[in-house]
């Protein structure tokens, strides 16, 4: 009878695989950890959207103040959604937001701007990919916690949802202020 | 008439291939190289980094804009000299394990890597199993009292 039992094990070996692979198939293939967590903002050299003779770098991002990044650009329908919970994360939770205009112009970002509100101390203007790329920005909006030395702490990417704010942004927030 | 139907539709739909076949090409920049090794090895790394962003595409076939800016990045590098594992190093830094194809042989990718060897080496061993069972099985000489029941079994047959 034991002997009997021998010959399941291959199928026992398949139903365990099965159901490893299809718990793969409910994972969201974007949620995965970035690869800068825990690692050094990188080094920089960009103009200012506002003041395009005015240039900024790292030490922006080691003040000691912990700062969200936010990486935008006008031509992203889900960057206009987005911006109504950035505007509360800066006024209501008085977090210093940080934005990376990406792929954009000058003209049409400032433009974006006065439309839908800025919440952000100082946006960096990268319109050819040169500190997105290092970041491995692939999409926007995307959206980084950089804690006082410079270095980061979360990766947020996709829309924040009002939902995720309070979920997942805020908490965040707490533990690395 | 009818073969001459037939001649034209084909004709069609080759050309039509074509020019979807062109429309394909434009997404996608071609790149000329002085030297062929650079040549292979760009189209090498290209094909086996994977487009963050898209569902299964390596970044030489998709034309999302991130495909676009790290095959840029790819060229730049091969152009500055750097070797194909510092490329790939590169990106990964950037944008994580999940752009390489052919995940690296660290720690937590042993299972990944060893699991195929060790369960093949484990059907060899089982398959010697049987064929030695079987072999030594059909080698045995038969007792006594089987081959008395063998005899009675043959001559029952014999006298029906």
């Amino acid at each position: 009878m034991n002997r009997r039992l021998i010959l399941l094990l291959p199928l026992a070996g398949f139903l365990a695989l099965a159901v490893f692979l299809y718990q793969g198939l409910s994972l969201n293939p974007f949620h995965r950890e970035s690869a800068l967590m825990a690692r050094e903002f990188p080094a920089f050299d960009l103009a200012t959207l506002k003041e395009p003779e005015r240039r900024v770098d790292r030490d922006l991002l080691t003040t000691g103040e912990l700062t969200l990044v936010n990486v935008w650009g006008e031509w992203c329908p889900e960057c206009k959604r987005e911006m109504p919970q950035l505007l509360d994360l800066a006024e209501r939770h008085d977090i210093r937001l940080v934005g990376i205009s990406w792929k954009d112009t000058r003209e049409k970002a400032l433009g974006f701007l006065e439309e839908f509100g800025d919440p952000f101390e100082v946006n960096i203007f990268d319109p050819d990919n040169e500190l997105a790329f290092e970041l491995g920005v692939y999409g926007a909006p995307e959206t980084f916690l950089v804690d006082g030395d410079g270095v980061i702490r979360y990766h947020h990417t996709g829309y924040i949802a009002p939902g995720d704010v309070t979920e997942t942004i805020l908490p965040e927030v707490e533990q690395w202020r | 008439m009818a073969l001459m139907r037939l001649s034209r539709l084909l004709t069609t739909a080759l050309v039509l291939l074509l020019v979807a076949g062109l429309a394909q090409a434009a997404a996608i920049e071609v790149r000329e190289f002085d030297d062929p090794v650079l040549e292979e090895r760009y189209r090498d790394l290209t094909a086996s980094l994977r487009c963050p962003t898209c569902q299964n595409q390596a970044i030489n076939d998709s034309d999302a804009p991130v495909s676009g800016d790290m095959r840029d990045r790819v060229y730049r590098l091969l152009m500055d000299g750097r070797a194909d594992i510092e490329i790939r190093n590169h990106m990964v830094e950037r944008f994580g394990d999940y752009v390489l194809y052919n995940p690296r042989l660290e720690g937590r990718t042993y299972l990944l890597w060893g699991l195929p060897a060790v369960l093949g080496l484990l059907g060899l061993v089982l398959v010697g199993l049987l064929v030695r069972a079987r072999r030594n099985a059909s080698n045995r000489e038969l007792s006594a009292e089987e081959r008395a029941r063998l005899d009675a079994l043959i001559n029952r047959e014999r006298t029906e």
